[in-house]
């Protein structure tokens, strides 16, 4: 193993310093999915597991050498019955701009006269493509991925979203969008609140956090989520140990967790339970283990970027594990980039631009590619915006609203809120103005697009508004 | 700089003023009472005991310690942890793989590897055990405080108090450098005083949310606890100089508790450690770090009434909840994820000899020093998909890959019960069940001698089975909770 994570294009050492020891924290912090006595235990399956493994080990090979589809007849008969159910479900992915993005360089006022007055350093070139809603804005080249796909009216930018009375801390404001409320004692996820409410007690799937730790959106109080690094490294490692008696290691698994399971001590039934969901996960993702002896680089699906982070991998492993007939329900993804940017910023803030918005064009070029594109839905988002005035260290600091785009075949692919201008769209501390609330923008992809009252849900959901998200 | 109105908390005991036992079998054969009413475990205390002891108030048994400590009975054993002989640490101090020893406050990991080296090496294991559990209870975290030094400095704070009374911790804590810049309290002043910190002080570090207080009371406890300040070094940009300064401080009347008079920061820790509601929550929290089982209603009373006759006094309180039946008789707690780490550790006779713990920690869900949140770690949620995968596959690196059992060399008998025997003495002897023994020697019989048919297959497979055996040991739910 390797370490886990390493944080490019991050001019904020000590954010992407703590964020990695973040990770493995929050996964034990609160709002974390109960593993609650009386869950039934996975279900069996019909297929052995060495005939599994047998059959799967020729299939990783296909997905990751050819990105093809996977032939439905490999499944096990639980993974095929939960995909049967789930093949119709519409999908919403998450994906979180770590660090509070500088969204006055994904489109810029290009033309107003305090743009370049504030940012005599940051400025972007003018000579980007107009946002056609508001050609006072434009777009930043190195965003020409997510343009191209708004011009075929797949984007759904909020050019100035957030919340009254904005908070500026990383911790807290993201908060806030992870719980949905700007509670600081909410200790579940605003999807987490929806899985429990629709969720199933045997599919860990539902809820899919690609990282290393939970993400806090999708937090349950009682169905279960799984937390993933990539479904090809969900992989299980003794050392010394292969072949027969690794097979039966992990039917061993099961066999310790209903140790634990038949007590009558709530420790050990935990315990067991971890041990035998943990298993279930392993046996759904065992079709992405790169075969034994295969080298572990794996080739992409063409238009993902190559890049040295796991970002662009793991939003490909969203399309691979559909068309796999995997039952996922919500999916959160978190940049490795991280745009927290206080110092200069214009070289990081590039690359991670860029390796962000030609990922989600691939992304959406896959779903199209495997007619899975009707199904998934994609909000992406950041827990503020940052101060239109740069620093005196070619950085800029925390600020408040900031952009989020909702992106997908279905995206109704227009403004939500507006773009007030420099002049009159700043908060006394000289901070962009919301334009938009993410809690509307939340009551709405639940009914809109999940289908589900936002009651019960989003606290005070009944005074928010809602927008038009779907088409 | 002169710091008006502030003198730091009286001391630890030294070692030498902590008393000794000393005839410990006469100690252990008397009737065990404690001074308050709480239950004594009456029931068999022997190894078993001894070993789930070691794990609650400390960080797992070396190899034979929990027999050393179970032929002390149950109250020898308990005051041996909450009155430690030794203080010091024993065995190899800390080397990374470049040759290089720790610095704990300026390379990035070193402070986690710092402290988890004092858990392994350890000699009085509570003394650390109460460290971790006080950090988690002032939960403060690098991630706003930015300072491995501020936050080693804030350790040694709490392991220095760690059994003394609560009056001392909580002063110290409050105007902990680390503490006054995580929760906001340095640079509150009286024309913003910042509500940060007696928020959570009251919410979390002495009453509980609840109806304890009011709105208005953290509003006048902020007003009360302004002045506090630091300033920041020119040169470096490190915080420094964490003062007093009463021209910050508002010294207008206040009302808090429906008290009112002029109050400065210590009213403020005076009224809220006066509170009815604190001794029960003070009581409660504690308990909880001990047990998954809640107190009863009549322990929790009995505790408090002990914790306020005795001064508010840590030890007595955990030395009668160390004794307390549930302890022994009641559901398992599953170990915090630095503890199983340090106590895995511990079984092999390992020590810290490189940084791989700081991402694995991370990796099973508790890097000290970086709490979630000021809430601390939440002890009911340490298992999901991505932990136990983490806790899992911790074994490959604790099996330094040289000792990993090559079957083309190593030879061991297929015997299911020998090769279990094996692999379980290979953690230090940890006490399974019976039933989890059962399907350890049931893999043995599958994996070592029904999948062999050829005689190369009879010689190896025991070998990788014993491989198998030492990662399945370890990762059942017996070893996760104890």
């Amino acid at each position: 193993m390797s370490e886990p994570n390493n944080g490019r294009s991050c001019a904020c050492q000590d954010f992407s310093r703590s964020e990695l020891l973040r990770r493995g924290a929050v996964a034990a912090g609160r709002g974390l999915p109960a593993i609650e006595p009386g869950m039934p235990r996975p279900a069996g399956t019909g297929l052995s597991r060495r005939g599994f493994v047998l059959a799967s080990a020729g299939l990783a090979l296909t997905v990751y050498g050819g990105g093809r589809l996977l032939d439905p007849a490999a499944f096990s008969e639980g993974i095929a019955a939960a995909a049967t159910v789930s093949a119709n479900q519409p999908v919403l992915v998450s994906v979180y701009l770590q660090g509070g993005i500088d969204s006055m360089s994904v489109l810029y006022p290009t033309g107003d006269p305090l743009y370049t007055q504030f940012r005599s350093d940051l400025a972007v070139a003018p000579g980007g493509t107009p946002f056609a809603e508001d050609p006072t804005l434009a777009w930043n080249p190195l965003a020409a991925p997510i343009q191209q796909l708004y011009a075929q009216g797949k984007v759904s930018v909020m050019p100035t979203i957030g919340y009254t009375d904005p908070n500026q801390s990383h911790f807290t404001s993201r908060h806030y969008w992870e719980v949905g409320a700007t509670q600081a004692d909410l200790n579940t996820g605003w999807l987490g609140r929806y899985l429990d409410v629709v969720g199933a007690a045997d599919n860990p799937l539902q809820g899919l956090s690609l990282d290393y730790a939970l993400q806090p959106s999708l937090a349950t109080a009682r169905m279960p989520v799984a937390t993933i690094s990539l479904p090809s490294s969900y992989s299980f490692y003794a050392p010394g140990v292969w072949g027969v008696q690794e097979t039966l290691m992990y039917d061993a698994f099961d066999s310790l967790g209903a140790v634990g399971i038949d007590s009558r001590d709530s420790g050990l039934i935990q315990s067991g339970q971890a041990a035998q969901m943990s298993n279930k996960l392993r046996t759904q993702l065992l079709q992405f283990q790169p075969a034994a002896g295969a080298t572990s680089t794996t080739t992409l699906p063409a238009g993902y970027p190559t890049a040295t982070d796991s970002f662009p991998a793991r939003m490909a492993a969203i399309p691979q594990m559909l068309a796999a007939g995997l039952p996922l329900s919500c999916v959160s993804v978190s940049t490795d980039s991280v745009f927290d940017t206080h110092e200069s910023q214009a070289a990081p803030f590039a690359a991670s631009l860029a390796e962000v918005s030609q990922t989600l064009l691939a992304f959406q070029q896959d779903l199209e590619a495997r007619g899975l594109d009707d199904r998934v839905l994609t909000v992406v988002w950041s827990e503020f915006g940052r101060r239109p005035q740069e620093n005196a260290s070619a950085g800029t600091d925390h600020g408040a609203a900031g952009c989020a785009f909702v992106i997908g075949t279905r995206s109704v692919g227009t403004m939500i809120g507006e773009w007030l201008g420099l002049s009159s769209g700043l908060d006394p501390l000289g901070n962009l103005k919301e334009t938009a609330d993410f809690r509307s923008l939340y009551c709405s992809l639940l009914e809109q697009w999940l289908g589900h009252d936002a009651t019960g849900i989003i606290p005070g959901a009944a005074q928010l508004a809602r927008y038009t998200v779907v088409k | 700089m002169s710091k008006p109105g502030l003198s730091f908390a009286r001391p630890a005991p030294k070692p030498s003023e902590v008393p000794t036992i000393v005839n410990r079998k006469s100690r252990a054969r008397r009737p065990a009472s404690t001074p308050a009413s709480l239950p004594v475990y009456r029931g068999r205390f022997a190894t078993e005991q001894a070993e789930r002891l070691l794990w609650r108030a400390g960080f797992g048994p070396r190899r034979g310690q929990a027999d050393q400590l179970a032929r002390l009975g149950l109250r020898g054993a308990v005051l041996s942890l909450t009155r430690p002989v030794s203080t010091g640490l024993k065995g190899p101090a800390p080397i990374l793989e470049n040759g290089q020893p720790l610095a704990p406050y300026d390379v990035w990991g070193n402070d986690v590897l710092w402290w988890l080296d004092r858990m392994v090496r350890t000699e009085a294991p509570l003394i650390e055990r109460m460290t971790l559990t006080w950090h988690d209870w002032f939960a403060t975290s690098n991630e706003g405080v930015n300072s491995q030094r501020l936050m080693i400095n804030q350790n040694r704070t709490m392991r220095g108090l760690c059994l003394a009374d609560f009056p001392a911790m909580l002063t110290a804590i409050t105007t902990d450098p680390a503490m006054l810049l995580w929760l906001s309290l340095s640079g509150s002043t009286k024309q913003a005083p910042n509500e940060n910190y007696a928020r959570e002080m009251q919410e979390l570090f002495t009453l509980g949310a609840g109806d304890g207080y009011t709105e208005t009371d953290v509003r006048e406890h902020a007003r009360a606890m302004s002045g506090w300040t630091n300033s920041w070094n020119q040169a470096t940009g490190v915080p420094d100089d964490f003062h007093f300064d009463p021209t910050l401080h508002d010294d207008g009347i206040k009302t808090i508790y429906h008290h009112t008079g002029n109050f400065g920061w210590r009213d403020s820790l005076r009224l809220v450690l006066h509170h009815p509601d604190h001794p029960r929550y003070f009581v409660t929290k504690l308990w909880s770090y001990f047990s998954p089982e809640p107190l009863g209603a009549a322990d929790t009373a009995a505790a408090a009434t002990m914790y306020v006759s005795s001064g508010k006094q840590i030890r007595p309180l955990v030395e009668a909840y160390l004794m307390h039946p549930l302890i022994y008789e009641g559901s398992r707690l599953v170990k915090p994820p630095i503890v199983q780490i340090a106590g895995m550790l511990r079984g092999i006779d390992r020590y810290i000899d490189t940084d791989a713990w700081v991402w694995e920690s991370a990796l099973v869900g508790q890097t000290p020093f970086y709490p979630p949140n000021v809430g601390g770690w939440d002890a009911t949620q340490w298992l999901n998909s991505a932990t136990w995968l983490g806790r899992f596959n911790l074994t490959s690196q604790m099996i330094v890959s040289k000792h990993v059992l090559n079957p083309a060399t190593a030879r061991y008998d297929s015997d299911p019960r020998r090769l279990t025997e094996h692999a379980i003495d290979f953690w230090g002897g940890p006490t399974l069940s019976r039933a989890t023994v059962g399907v350890l020697r049931s893999y043995a019989r599958s994996a070592a001698i029904d999948a062999a048919t050829a005689s190369w297959q009879r010689e190896q497979y025991p070998v990788i089975t014993e491989n198998a055996l030492r990662a399945l040991v370890v990762a059942s739910p017996d070893y996760q909770a104890c």
